[in-house]
């Protein structure tokens, strides 16, 4: 059977979510066969055989986490001339983005990004201008390079044997330009990491101050939700930027989306229209937010948001 | 220090966006234009190192007659000139025949830095930065937040998904920006009246020496098939909070199963 090759987004031995759902969408079109950069393989190999990967092809080496995007994007070249796969796939990422991008001019083959589905003959479903529109559309030159939206494909196990093979590729010197001197950590939080949860509940100027973030915070808790914020929370340094949802923040699709006191620029929309359920707290009825909402409380969320959370404690006994 | 700074012009995010039925492109006569926002934080980090570093910023833009205005903007925010990639043979391109176009321009012109907005509204793709560090073999710092310049040497933080990287590298590089570098300045009225006499190169596929079959929808590796509005949301439930709001939307958080 031929190969997909699935590039793994991992943290150390630590396997992001959205590697579970490329694998889970290539089985579908042939074999996962999954490309690791960096140590970690041995101790995620469990978790990528649940998911039905059917090859991990290991490339050690500190280049990859050492130099910024280049040295992954030689491995996925290297890697695509060996085995000869039917597809690439690449998370949806800003850093997948880029790697698919530099692989794109390496083989030549077509690049398609933000993808949330593939049809038979790799057709892709891509929504464009912030979820208005979708469009289908297809590679046509070389194998398919396909970056896929985090959260759009839900993962589902699958037995699969996960054989690593280890694969020694040496990262030429134009691959290590640019260097990565430190890394800083800004805020880790026990919550789902924002682009894979399946709840989100987001802050907007509303809410008037850092310190009321912790009653939003409460209420993400109490749906199990990870936190987000619009642009005008981040700027003020209410919210740390990384949690920022929008045209230049996250892409965010959960399950359920909570928008509080937030406006619904359309910047901010295009990080989170598709959303499958969209509930709104905000004072103002003529916030565009409102069109977007399968319900929506007209009302001040310092009212609405303590006792919805005194509610769902009620009701989970 | 040579500055290169692309810009795109854009449909308006706040106008109705589509595509033509007869080739599934843009529709750019439906929608007002606009520069790309994110690129004009791109002009203003040029501007900005360009002051204190001491260089000229040139502006490249490719697309079509009408992207004169986006680089009227640029020059009026105080770039000094301009090339304009213009030729009926990109129309069409996707992000590897529009990468290829771009860093021939870049080759002609010559440069110590290459600056652009980390993605557009329009396509998305955040891909053409990296493209064009690949293409060029130059260092790629991109998703840059800060950017400090000591004499060849340039430091840059990148956005990541649990903070930031420090990325350091040896010009020439290519930089893309994220919104949180800087607040892009107003074009004063001085800047748009001098913007009037700057020089803006036009090239064409010819110019740059460019194989026509590489570029446009001929020399596209991808090719959009169809397309189709979103189904218009079904109009939600909107409660007036009377007091009971949190219940209300409890109820409807109980409903959906999502408690
Ligand atoms: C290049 C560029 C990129 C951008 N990228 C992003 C992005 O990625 N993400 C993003 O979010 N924005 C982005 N923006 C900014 C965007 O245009 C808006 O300015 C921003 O989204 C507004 O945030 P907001 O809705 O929180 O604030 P506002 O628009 O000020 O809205 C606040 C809302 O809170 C409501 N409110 C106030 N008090 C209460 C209360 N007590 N109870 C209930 N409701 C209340 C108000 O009615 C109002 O609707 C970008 C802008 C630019 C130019």
């Amino acid at each position: 059977m031929t190969e997909i090759l699935v590039l793994a987004d991992h943290a150390g031995e630590s396997v992001k979510k959205v590697t579970f759902e490329l694998v889970t969408l290539a089985r579908r079109f042939g074999e996962p066969a999954v490309a690791w950069a960096g140590a970690g393989a041995q101790a995620a190999q469990a978790r990528l055989a649940e998911f039905g990967a059917a090859k991990v092809y290991a490339a050690e080496g500190p280049e990859f986490d050492d130099y910024v995007v280049a040295p992954k994007a030689e491995l996925l070249a290297e890697l695509a001339r060996r085995a000869a796969p039917a597809a690439v796939l690449v998370p949806g990422t800003p850093e997948g983005r880029e790697v698919a991008g530099r692989l794109a001019v390496k083989t030549g083959w077509g690049l398609l990004t933000d993808v949330t589905g593939l049809r038979d003959e790799f057709v892709a479903d891509q929504p464009i201008f912030g979820g208005a529109i979708n469009v289908t559309s297809r590679v046509r030159t070389g194998t398919p390079i396909i970056a896929v939206r985090p959260n759009a494909i839900t993962p589902e196990p699958a037995p699969g044997q996960a054989v690593i093979e280890p694969v020694a590729v040496t990262v030429s010197d134009a691959a290590k330009l640019a260097r990565v001197t430190g890394r800083v950590v800004q805020e880790r939080s026990a919550r789902p990491e924002l682009t894979e949860a399946s709840v989100v509940v987001s802050a907007g100027r509303g809410v008037g101050s850092a310190e009321n973030m912790a009653l939003i915070e409460r209420l993400a808790d109490r749906l199990g939700a990870a936190v987000g914020a619009s642009r005008a929370v981040t700027d003020a340094g209410w919210y740390p930027h990384q949690f920022q949802v929008g045209q230049t923040g996250k892409t965010v699709s959960p399950q359920l989306y909570v928008a509080i006191g937030i406006s619904g620029a359309i910047q901010h929309r295009a990080g989170m229209q598709t959303s499958k359920t969209i509930m709104v707290v905000n004072k103002d009825p003529e916030a565009p937010i409102f069109e977007l909402a399968d319900f929506g409380v007209v009302g001040d969320l310092f009212k609405v948001v303590p006792q919805l959370i005194e509610e769902i404690e009620k009701r989970s006994g | 220090m040579n500055i290169v700074v692309c810009v795109k012009q854009v449909p308006d995010t706040w106008s109705e966006r589509t595509l033509r039925a007869s080739d599934n492109t843009l529709d750019r006569d439906a929608a007002d234009a606009v520069i790309n926002e994110l690129d004009e934080y791109a002009v203003e980090e040029g501007l900005r190192l360009a002051e204190a570093h001491g260089g000229e910023v040139t502006i490249l833009s490719m697309g079509p007659e009408r992207a004169a205005e986006a680089i009227r903007k640029a020059l009026s925010m105080g770039a000094d000139k301009a090339v304009h990639l213009l030729d009926d043979g990109l129309a069409g391109s996707d992000a590897l025949g529009t990468s290829a176009a771009i860093a021939q321009a870049l080759r002609r012109i010559g440069f110590d830095l290459v600056i652009c907005g980390s993605e557009s509204t329009d396509a998305r793709t955040g891909v053409l930065p990296a493209m064009l560090a690949e293409r060029l073999g130059v260092p790629q710092l991109t998703l840059a937040s800060k950017v400090e310049i000591d004499g060849d040497a340039i430091t840059v933080h990148r956005l990541a998904e649990y903070g930031y990287d420090t990325v350091a590298a040896t010009l020439p590089a290519v930089l893309s920006v994220v919104e949180k570098i800087n607040e892009p300045r107003y074009p004063s009225f001085k800047g748009i009246m001098a913007a009037k006499k700057k020089p803006v190169e036009t090239l064409g596929l010819a110019d740059l020496g460019i194989d026509p079959a590489q570029v446009g929808a001929a020399g596209a590796a991808t090719e959009v098939l169809s397309f189709a509005r979103r189904p218009p949301k079904q109009a939600g439930t909107i409660v007036t909070d009377d007091g009971d709001g949190g219940i209300k939307a409890a109820d409807f958080l109980a409903e959906r199963k999502f408690i």
